[in-house]
């Protein structure tokens, strides 16, 4: 059981865990974040760089993550400084994030947008489940007990009276964007160094939306978004299983019908069937 | 028309901000700028088999530009164009299995389109309704309704209207009656008067926007919700029928690339068109018309990009990504405040 499935479900969670967790932030402080599924994107890719050149998957991991924070600062750049639409900001991230990858593998590999295998000794065994774990413990505590938990959380709640205290509400939502993007850059870097072994095109593959569904889902509280990645995982791992496995009647269960559940569910949710999910009330007003 | 012109300068000086920017970035690869933009240009252009495939890949843009245009005037941001062009195109193979005895090419051609329309239109639909009775958010659930789409499209195509003779995902192969033919002239590339139809369709879109009690209603719920429901103006009939039709357009997608071109729905074959059609419509800042040039620009894009793999050393054809993204955040970026005021609630 540990084996076959709990080990398995903890291990494709990592990555919607982490994302959903920079998603969580980024939202809380009042902006809308489409872009988690770009940042995981070029996480993956110079996670699988780094851990390649250096060969330590540690120093990879964090190249991943610091990827995916420099993309998020243009998305800063563009949202907060001139104020464009955030969603639309967030699409021409994604649109621009997918070209990252194709474009430096050409140049340093000579490859269309994928990285050669990582030798085993450059990857991980388990320790990105701890430093997910540990994310999680600290995501928690600053989001309820922290002073910089509280006053991320007013920027996206009553900007206005975090502005009377003194406080910027920009830089507060630059700490949410930069946090997403180095969280979204680090669950890419599991993808590649950790889920696998090496960086493939399009390696995110709609993680990135799975964990803004979570976020939703889990109404943009820590504990409830990480237990909806692990519903998402759970599906993931039964999407692998039951692949060619009779059910009921004669014929195996599609394995589409098991790969859709995860959006199914989420729209469900939206629809307001399983109470409502509130968003942050100042989410995209910037 | 002043303030039309100061627009489209603003979203010149985006393109050219988005391409510079991105031959800055091949110069830095160690690319000549120069001789990519000539094999972009030479590959959109450079005999009619290009040219005929640039317009191809400029079709299904046109869809995907209203399908985000045609809500953005209500106030919506359909993120779903990529679904709806998939549950389209499915339709319109599908109406090729049901409707295999119709011989008249024009009734089929119809038959098919009528699919296509509805079927997308309906996928619009959903997250119309919910939006309208339950307040979610579109671009979430249109974004997970695209994800939806492309598993059921999988397991249509797998499970329920296989072609049992190929070994790719892929349909049974259309009645000729349904093949839409191609210019001679364009030596191969699938495209016919479809183009020209599409580009009424644009003109007709623009001219019911601005004459229709319809479009009217629309124009008002996305410039003021409170003021156009004091008028008596139903919010949530205008976002529904503005979402139905937004899902119509893309799924015609499935005319341009079914009938139009594979004759079969194959799995995958959409270039994320659904997405582009963000950009089209980004760039022509709502205004109908303005999907025409925006998307020739992006299918000459498409197809000028193709070519990078073959004729340059340093660069590949995903280099259009990075294109496209740049030119949208420097329209974006650039012409903030007409933006805000359109898609305050998206």
């Amino acid at each position: 059981m540990l084996d076959s499935f709990i080990l398995p479900v903890c291990r494709v969670s990592a990555p919607l865990i982490l994302a959903a967790l920079g998603g969580m932030w980024c939202e809380r402080s009042g902006v809308i974040q489409i872009g988690l599924e770009g940042f995981m994107l070029v996480g993956s890719f110079f996670g699988a760089v780094y851990a390649l050149n250096t060969s330590n998957p540690y120093i990879g991991l964090l190249m991943a993550g610091v990827a995916g924070m420099v993309l998020s600062s243009l998305y800063g750049m563009v949202v907060l400084r001139y104020r464009a639409n955030q969603i639309v900001s967030g699409t021409a991230i994604n649109l621009f994030a997918m070209g990252i990858p194709p474009f430096f593998s050409k140049i340093w590999f000579d490859s269309t947008g994928s990285t050669p295998p990582i030798p085993t000794a450059a990857q991980f065994q388990i320790a990105p489940l701890w430093i997910t774990l540990a994310l999680v413990a600290l995501s928690a505590w600053a989001y309820h007990s922290s002073r910089f938990g509280l006053r991320l959380r007013f920027a996206g709640e009553h900007p206005d009276a975090l502005q009377s205290a003194g406080v910027s509400i920009s830089w507060k939502r630059w700490q949410g964007i930069l946090i997403s993007g180095f969280l979204a850059g680090l669950a890419g870097g599991t993808l590649s160094t950790y889920l696998s072994s090496s960086f493939i095109r399009n390696m995110s593959a709609g993680r990135g939306f799975i964990a803004l569904a979570a976020v939703i889902l889990g109404k943009w509280k820590p504990i409830p978004t990480v237990l909806a990645c692990l519903l998402f995982g759970v599906t993931e791992i039964a999407q692998i299983r039951l692949q060619g496995v009779v059910l009921w009647g004669a014929e195996p269960v599609p394995v589409q019908w098991i790969q859709i559940l995860p959006y199914l569910i989420t729209i469900i949710v939206l629809a307001g069937a399983v109470g409502r999910s509130e968003s942050p009330k100042a989410l995209g007003n910037s | 028309m002043n303030r039309m012109m100061k627009a489209s300068l603003k979203s010149i000086a985006g393109v050219l901000l988005g391409l510079t920017l991105a031959l800055i970035v091949c110069h830095f690869a160690g690319e000549s700028p120069w001789k990519v933009l000539k094999v972009l240009f030479q590959s959109s252009f450079g005999s009619g088999y290009d040219f005929g495939m640039t317009l191809f890949y400029a079709a299904p843009l046109f869809l995907t530009g209203l399908a985000v245009s045609i809500p953005i005037r209500a106030g919506l941001f359909n993120v779903g164009g990529e679904g709806q062009l998939l549950i389209g195109a499915l339709a319109a193979a599908y109406a090729g299995v049901v409707g295999k005895n119709i011989a008249s090419p024009v009734a089929a051609v119809l038959f098919a389109t009528a699919f296509a329309f509805v079927a997308g239109g309906i996928w619009g639909l959903i997250p119309g309704i919910l939006k309208a009775k339950r307040g979610s958010h579109e671009v979430i659930t249109t974004i997970m309704m695209n994800f939806i789409a492309a598993g059921l499209s999988s397991y249509v195509t797998l499970y329920l209207i296989k072609d049992p003779e190929s070994s790719q995902a892929e349909t049974m192969l259309l009645p000729e009656a349904f093949h839409l033919k191609p210019f001679e002239k364009f030596a191969g590339a699938p495209m016919g008067w479809l183009i020209f139809v599409l580009i009424a369709l644009v003109f007709v879109i623009h001219y019911w926007m601005w004459n229709s009690v319809r479009g009217y209603e629309l124009k008002a719920v996305g410039e003021n919700e409170k003021a156009a429901e004091t008028y008596g103006i139903s919010k949530q009939s205008a976002w529904m029928f503005a979402m139905f039709m937004a899902g119509g357009m893309a799924g015609l997608v499935g005319v341009v690339e079914v009938l139009g071109n594979a004759h079969r729905f194959k799995l995958g074959f959409s270039a994320d068109y659904g997405f582009v059609g963000i950009a089209v419509a980004l760039l022509a800042r709502g205004n109908i018309l303005g999907i025409i040039p925006s998307a020739l620009l992006f299918g000459i894009l498409q197809k000028g990009s193709a070519s990078l793999d073959l004729e340059t050393d340093k660069v590949t054809r995903d280099l259009s990504y990075i294109i496209q993204g740049l030119i949208i955040l420097g329209v974006v970026a650039e012409g903030l405040f007409e933006w805000r005021k359109k898609a305050k609630n998206a």
